[in-house]
């Protein structure tokens, strides 16, 4: 079979095959390198605002106000040995931390940053968000595993229970989503939404979002749902035993992980790129800015309110966790859905 | 459309991404490998248990209660699978498609209830 048969079963000739998978390469390399920069920022971010929440300054030494510090702690991390314990299980414990940044990475595909700028236009949007984050359960048990240490053990079980009840009501909250817009393709439902006056499902969908928010911060291992890594009672959770690159590799994913879910929140309830129509009538100068402005203040909101949380809120307790998502955000999340159902039965 | 002659193209920049991901993650372990150190000793790769040696196996048994919360996470997750193509079709089907869904929960909800009475969710 030579290179023209292989790329024809994707419909493409060779020449075309080969422009489109350059364009594709180019998106994906801005996609990639901005989420890097991001993850970087992120952390500085999170130090300074959870400073001077706390009434402390953060970090200041490295460059003008610690700026370069992002990039100081990644330089660092890149030196430091990668120690694999000596009764691991040393396949398997390579592999995880790839399948953590692997499983969150990938899911940005599906985003659509604005209505021109997405890597792919895929009718199961959601679906596909669904399986990746899904898969991500797996760095977690393969991690706890495989390092053969009672901390990570634990560990890894209660970030796997946690992940996969918290999974659920996160479904549930969505399925109400694709009841309205009556699609799983992101771009379709964020269009859907421009036909209310508000532009955005999270008025009439408030409850589900409220859902999704605390199934948010459960799905990524946040405050107050970061029992996995309960530093207090088991160190660092899953990931004791790693260190160097492969730790960065797990707190990548976290970090993607964060934007994925902030992103499918602000296209899923938020509008996503758009402006809600009642202010563009107000104020029609809003229509010259750019939707990816939009998109990112939104998605910026949605990480200050991680952080935000984080500085507010004490730990749960995991009787509690586990109450708090089979015992109200499932019914609520069915109730909801039945609820929406109808009324959209009725009208 | 002939069974077989659909080809998603529509699919490939997924699979563009899901290859550069695993290369990247690969791509920094690999270059990190390059400049790091190497300088392991015995203590040194023992599992951290806060300076004392080990004590017993890590794997032992641990709660049922996990099982449990795999065995209903499966049941439910393949309900939220039934409502997907339920919630897409749903303006086409209309009320058959409301009655049906209600006795489809209404049967979970049982299920659920029967759980909660036996303590599943309690830990």
């Amino acid at each position: 079979m030579n290179f023209n048969e292989i790329f024809g079963t994707f419909g493409l000739q060779s020449t075309s095959f080969l422009f489109q998978l350059l364009i594709v390469l180019v998106k994906i390399a801005v996609v990639i390198a901005i989420t890097m920069l991001h993850v970087a920022y992120a952390t500085y971010f999170e130090r300074k605002v959870i400073g001077h929440m706390q009434v402390r300054v953060g970090p200041m030494r490295v460059g003008p106000h610690g700026l370069l510090q992002p990039i100081a702690d990644g330089v660092k991390l890149f030196f430091k040995e990668d120690i694999i314990p000596s009764n691991a299980d040393r396949t398997v414990f390579q592999i995880a931390p790839l399948v953590a940044v692997f499983a969150t990475l990938s899911s940005l595909a599906v985003i659509p940053f604005y209505d021109i700028f997405y890597i792919a236009n895929i009718n199961v949007g959601i679906l596909y968000i669904f399986a990746m984050s899904s898969l991500g359960a797996y760095s977690l048990i393969m991690s706890g595993w495989a390092s053969n240490s009672k901390y990570s053990f634990l560990g890894g079980l209660r970030s796997t229970a946690q992940v996969v009840s918290y999974e659920i009501a996160m479904a549930f909250s969505l399925v109400s989503i694709m009841l309205m817009a009556g699609s799983m393709n992101l771009i379709e439902i964020v269009q859907a939404q421009q036909q209310y006056w508000y532009g955005m499902y999270l008025i009439p969908q408030f409850v589900a979002y409220i859902v999704f928010l605390i199934a948010m911060l459960a799905e990524t291992n946040r405050t107050p749902f970061d029992l996995p890594e309960a530093e207090s009672e088991l160190v660092a959770g899953y990931f004791v035993e790693y260190s160097g690159m492969r730790f960065a590799l797990f707190f990548l994913g976290e970090y993607i992980g964060m934007i994925v879910m902030s992103s499918l929140a602000v296209v899923c309830f938020w509008g996503g790129w758009t402006v809600p129509p009642i202010l563009l009538k107000f104020i029609p100068q809003l229509a010259i800015v750019p939707g990816i402005v939009w998109f990112i203040l939104k998605v910026y909101f949605h990480i200050f309110l991680f952080y935000w949380i984080r500085a507010t809120l004490p730990r749960y307790r995991y009787d509690k966790l586990m109450a708090l998502g089979w015992k109200i955000l499932i019914p609520v999340a069915l109730a909801n859905l039945v609820v929406t159902s109808i009324i959209k039965y009725i009208y | 459309m002939t069974p077989g002659s659909y080809i998603p193209t529509e699919y490939f920049p997924v699979l563009v991404l899901i290859l550069v991901s695993i290369a990247f993650g690969l791509g920094v372990i690999l270059i990190g490998g390059l400049v790091r150190l190497k300088r392991p000793y015995k203590e040194k790769l023992t599992p951290y248990e806060c300076g004392n040696p080990m004590v017993g196996a890590p794997r032992e048994q641990f709660s049922v209660k996990f099982y449990i919360i795999a065995m209903l996470f499966v049941v439910f997750d393949v309900e939220a699978v039934f409502l997907y193509p339920w919630a897409l079709v749903y303006e086409d089907i209309g009320l058959y498609a409301l009655i049906a869904m209600i006795l489809f929960i209404d049967i979970l909800l049982a299920g659920y209830v029967y759980a909660w009475q036996k303590k599943a969710f309690d830990w």
